[in-house]
């Protein structure tokens, strides 16, 4: 425990230190030619296709379907957008839709309605036009369901072995993911949630972290991977389950807490009861922040790394790259756990102080 | 900044895909692993209760063997002794019998000897008295034999009487 302390606060402010070099790099690179701020925001942005390789119209992509809500559902291919009309330059940039998706613009990734001109308005660097209910399958989307088919596949396999053998001593992927499964169970669920209350959490638990684990580790592939569990709405919804399970599962020692913190004087009240309800939002609040903001930092140093050959235009610089870069990578496998472990391990405190009984 | 805004599309599709990951998870995979962990883990704690109840017992059993054997020698230490003591008074006791009766035939034989001596002897003083006598007899005879005899005699008894 101590240990994975000690790695957290040491990546910290690791990831601090590369990010401050980073946006240094930033500002001397914003003459040239290659721009890695915006290379950097497309790779952990979202985009309503699946980039592999090449560059604009001669690129290869997948595709991903745009769903939008706009007077009733309209769902067509995203190629509609990457293969329109380019309009306007530099952060004006946008794409004109065309067939389906006429009457639409893509800016930034961000879809809008065409005023009456057929064009977008911009107000500094974002279209004022009016946006339509976008509920696309975006990258981030598809991975999502990537990640989701991996742990189906993974976990009823293993559940299929228990089912087919019995309680025996597990082989092959069950005997690699059960010593997982039974860490999160007793140094996750049973060392923080009191009173041997745990086993009801155990599922949700396992959940988050598998998902979150292996959506990190996903999202280190490179081309193929997306920035999943970097992506804040992500790593919200998680925080909201998160802040959910534990508001639902508070007891009456809970509440008191709160509202009537035990050892404080009336007087004081007033000022206690905001401070404590913010504080069941700034709980759920923190783990998303740190969820998103390491597995980005961690994406955007790589990028950053890799990108010191481009800037200079010459693979010479690999020398120097490619190491770092690795050498970052692999950290970031342990960050992948690291961060699943955290996510799971504070929800699994902040539910432990829900159901904890009055200890006088 | 776009990167700190929570886009409600993916807010909306995490939240589906994650709501039916965690249901199916919880369901069809939760459910069997974890209760063939805690079923196996049972297994091997009430295995190796009864591994250590088995050893108590073992180490009982041998303590009761033990005490056993030693009650076994100690019993048969005391046969030995009892049948030692036996044999010893047995012996001493036949030894004593044996001297008793010796004694008492030694006594005996010598009663029958001082008997016999006793008899003898006095058979002897008989027939000494009876040979005296003949031999007086014989002798009295002789000198009795003629009158010459006889008168020398009576004349050596008349001498003594009249000496007298």
């Amino acid at each position: 425990m101590k240990r994975f302390l000690t790695c957290l606060v040491a990546l910290l402010i690791g990831s601090t230190v590369f990010a401050n070099a980073e946006a240094h790099a930033e500002d001397g690179s914003k003459k040239e030619k290659f721009n890695v701020s915006d290379m950097i925001m497309h790779h952990i942005g979202d985009a309503h296709e699946w980039h592999l390789w090449g560059e604009g119209h001669e690129g290869t992509s997948v595709y991903l379907p745009v769903i939008l809500i706009d007077g009733g559902l309209k769902v067509f291919s995203s190629s509609h957008f990457y293969h329109g009309e380019v309009k306007g330059h530099g952060k004006h940039t946008y794409l004109v839709g065309e067939g389906p998706a006429a009457g639409y613009a893509m800016s930034h990734e961000k879809i809008y309605k065409l005023n009456g001109h057929g064009e977008l308005h911009f107000e500094g660097d974002h279209a004022e036009n009016i946006k339509p209910w976008d509920f696309s399958i975006t990258k981030n989307v598809a991975a999502l369901f990537i990640s989701f088919l991996l742990i189906i596949l993974i976990m009823f396999s293993v559940a299929k072995f228990y089912k087919k053998n019995g309680a025996v001593a597990p082989k092959g992927i069950a005997k690699f993911v059960e010593p997982i499964i039974v860490f999160v169970r007793d140094d996750v669920a049973k060392s923080n949630i009191p009173d041997g209350k745990h086993g009801k959490y155990v599922p949700y638990l396992l959940t988050i972290f598998f998902f979150i684990w292996i959506s990190n580790l996903l999202g280190l592939i490179p081309v193929l991977g997306a920035n999943l569990t970097g992506n804040i709405a992500v790593t919200f919804f998680l925080a909201i389950c998160t802040l959910l399970v534990t508001v639902l599962s508070g007891n009456k020692n809970y509440w008191g807490h709160i509202f009537a913190t035990p050892g404080v004087p009336k007087a004081l009240l007033p000022i206690m009861i905001p401070i404590e309800i913010v504080g069941i939002f700034t709980k759920p609040f923190a783990l998303m922040i740190r969820l998103f903001a390491n597995i980005t930092a961690g994406h955007i140093i790589i990028l950053a790394l890799v990108s010191i050959i481009f800037l200079n235009q010459s693979a010479a610089w690999g020398a120097l790259s490619v190491p770092m870069a690795l050498f970052i990578s692999v950290l970031e496998l342990l960050v992948a756990f690291l961060q699943a472990y955290l996510f799971a391990m504070l929800s699994a405190l902040f539910i432990g102080a829900a159901v904890e009984e009055a200890h006088h | 900044m776009d990167i700190v805004t929570p886009a409600y599309g993916l807010v909306f599709w995490t939240g589906i895909v994650f709501v039916i990951l965690l249901f199916l998870l919880a369901k069809f995979a939760w459910k069997p692993i974890l209760s063939a962990v805690n079923t196996r883990e049972a297994k091997i704690t009430d295995a190796l209760e009864m591994a250590e109840k088995t050893k108590a017992e073992m180490k009982a059993l041998q303590a009761q063997n033990e005490d056993l054997i030693k009650e076994a020698r100690a019993e048969r230490d005391a046969m030995m002794k009892d049948a030692k003591e036996t044999t010893t008074r047995m012996i001493e006791e036949a030894k004593n019998g044996a001297k008793v009766e010796a004694e008492k035939v030694l006594a005996s034989a010598r009663e029958t000897i001082n008997s016999e001596k006793a008899a003898a002897i006095s058979e002897l003083k008989t027939q000494v008295a009876i040979f005296s006598i003949e031999i007086a007899e014989k002798v009295v005879r002789g000198e009795l034999a003629s009158d010459e005899k006889q008168k020398v005699l009576a004349e050596k008894l008349a001498e003594d009487i009249n000496m007298n």
